[in-house]
């Protein structure tokens, strides 16, 4: 074998930890059987690697290497802390015994991911250590990027990592996939991390960008893995969303930065690809009969994507996905927007009825979107001083650049409609 | 990324163990080290004298002014600093929590600056990059 350089061998590490270090570490997760000995370990596989493989050069199959390496790694730590320690030599003891028992100790399976993203979604841990620990342990995304994504100081979101894996320590929180009767509501609790993701990345909720790309290309990823590993309806009803979702992102936000309303948007530039993988998500999913609210989400999604305009959209079908919807989750944003699309299909005043109701039970009195879209329907039907308070209200409850720039847009035709 | 890990020990803790509690901390604390070095996280890294062999520079009326002793009289003194490279600010942690020296007093961890850009500036506006 030919010598590598530094740069080359850097080069590829780092892309092979984008790409399979989650597939090493869960193996390892299962090997050693601990998390924290599983990362310490695969982190100083990468930094052998460094090493030998510039005299080497890059095995064919760099994968098993680092996970055997990784292993012998971590019964070589064990062993040196052993000197002191009975509960560590037990450690190395079982890893021995492990390795006679079965001969193939290097081989993948592919339930190991599996298990290690149910390990980080685990619902003792909070919600945005979840979500932390998720991008870090499965795609490979450093402490930095990650509080960067999310804006926050990466000591705050250090913290989070270091709180879960001590709570995933002391509560013995096992490395498996849930059984069939817990499955559903874990499943549930997945989803909802990866759709957090995608979201963050979307529809940023603070900063001076409509969408930050990189969230939403790994909440996608994770959803290709998950959907790759468990086949249900709702992973693939949520794969096919956050598809048919960022379809649009090249129309979403003008070469200003600024935002475009789906009316408006140039359907062009809509992602037919993505579209049409997600539509075929869609579809197999609602084939299935056990479909929940992420492929209604989908489908309504899908028949947006499949329309050439606004007024060429099947409103009457989207009206009825959202009643579906509505009755398997209750939420007051589904209401709303169900009444945009009642607005399109019946007329504004239809819409603003069911608006006014809303606001009116005061779950929807801090939503930004509420209040511009009431105003929006005010607009369209004349009545310019009651649309330009609702504008006013929404521009003093939204946090994002973007979406302040259109609502003081709004404000300023009305302005040339007086 | 790089690093740098300060690590702290209140003054006195170090010269008033006995021999043998001070062998078993060197012996463990250099055991750890050599692990570091080994897995090429170690850096650089250095001890450093007690705080009475300090002196302190600062600007005073338009000149230097001298004094003897550290900066800040605290209750704990800087007693090493190390240079790590870890793969972020977690990776960092989890080999410094490992560290035996944080039985004998507090790290503070914090990743070093990337200068490179503001080097680059700096050398433009000094003239350094025009054609000669």
């Amino acid at each position: 074998m030919s010598d590598c350089s530094p740069i080359e061998v850097r080069q590829s590490l780092e892309a092979l930890y984008r790409s399979d270090s989650s597939r090493i570490l869960a193996s390892l997760v299962r090997l050693l059987g601990d998390l924290d000995l599983a990362e310490d370990a695969m982190q100083e596989a990468f930094s052998v690697a460094l090493n030998v493989w510039q005299k080497g050069g890059i095995p064919e199959n760099p994968r098993p290497w680092l996970i055997s390496t990784a292993r012998f790694k971590a019964i070589d730590v064990m062993r040196r802390r052993s000197r002191s320690d009975t509960a560590q030599r037990n450690i190395v003891l079982h890893i021995e015994a492990q390795q006679f028992a079965n001969s193939q100790i290097e081989e993948e399976i592919e339930d190991d991911r599996l298990r290690l993203i149910f390990i980080c979604c685990h619902p003792s841990l909070p919600p945005e250590a979840q979500v932390a620990l998720t991008l870090r342990e499965l795609c490979g995304l450093t402490t930095e990027e990650i509080a960067r994504a999310f804006l926050v100081a990466p000591p705050t979101l250090a913290q989070r990592i270091v709180r879960a894996k001590a709570t995933i320590r002391e509560k013995r929180i096992p490395f498996e996939v849930p059984g069939p009767r817990d499955l559903p509501q874990r499943l549930g609790g997945v989803l909802q991390v990866i759709y957090l993701v995608f979201n963050e990345g979307y529809s940023a909720t603070a900063g001076t960008e409509v969408t930050r790309l990189d969230l939403t290309r790994e909440a996608i990823r994770l959803g290709r893995l998950l959907y790759e590993l468990l086949p249900e309806p709702e992973v693939m009803g949520l794969l096919a969303l956050m598809l048919l979702q960022d379809s649009r992102s090249a129309s979403r936000t003008s070469s200003a930065g600024d935002l475009v309303l789906l009316e408006q948007q140039n359907r062009a530039l809509w992602n037919k690809e993505q579209i049409a993988e997600g539509v075929a998500l869609v579809e197999g999913a609602l084939a299935s009969h056990s479909f929940g609210p992420y492929t209604l989400q989908a489908a309504i999604a899908a028949v947006h994507a499949e329309a050439d305009s606004t007024a060429a959209t099947d409103w009457r079908q989207i009206v009825m996905l959202y009643d579906r919807l509505l009755r398997i989750q209750r939420s007051p944003v589904i209401e709303l927007n169900r009444a945009v699309a009642i607005a399109m299909y019946r007329g504004p005043e239809s819409g603003l009825g069911l608006i006014d109701e809303l606001l009116a039970r005061g779950e929807l009195e801090n939503y930004h979107l509420a209040h511009a879209t009431r105003g929006d329907l005010c607009r369209r039907l004349g009545r310019t001083a009651e649309a330009r308070s609702s504008y006013e209200r929404a521009l003093a409850l939204v946090q994002q650049e973007p979406e302040r720039r259109f609502l003081r847009e709004r404000l300023r035709s009305l302005q040339e409609i007086l | 990324m790089k690093y740098i890990c300060l690590a702290y020990i209140q003054p006195g803790k170090f010269e008033n163990m006995t021999e043998n509690e001070r062998h078993a901390m060197l012996d463990e604390c250099f055991d750890y080290d050599d692990e570091l070095r080994a897995n090429g996280h170690f850096s650089a890294g250095e001890a450093l004298q007690p705080p009475s062999s300090a002196m302190t520079l600062y600007w005073k009326n338009g000149k230097v002014a001298v004094t003897d002793g550290p900066y800040a009289e605290t209750k704990e003194q800087l007693g090493g600093v190390l240079v790590l490279d870890a793969r972020d600010l977690n990776h960092a942690i989890q080999l410094i929590s490992r560290h035996p020296g944080v039985k004998y007093g507090p790290w503070e961890i914090r990743p070093a600056a990337d200068l490179n850009e503001m080097i680059r500036e700096s050398e433009h506006r000094r003239g350094k990059d025009a054609v000669r």
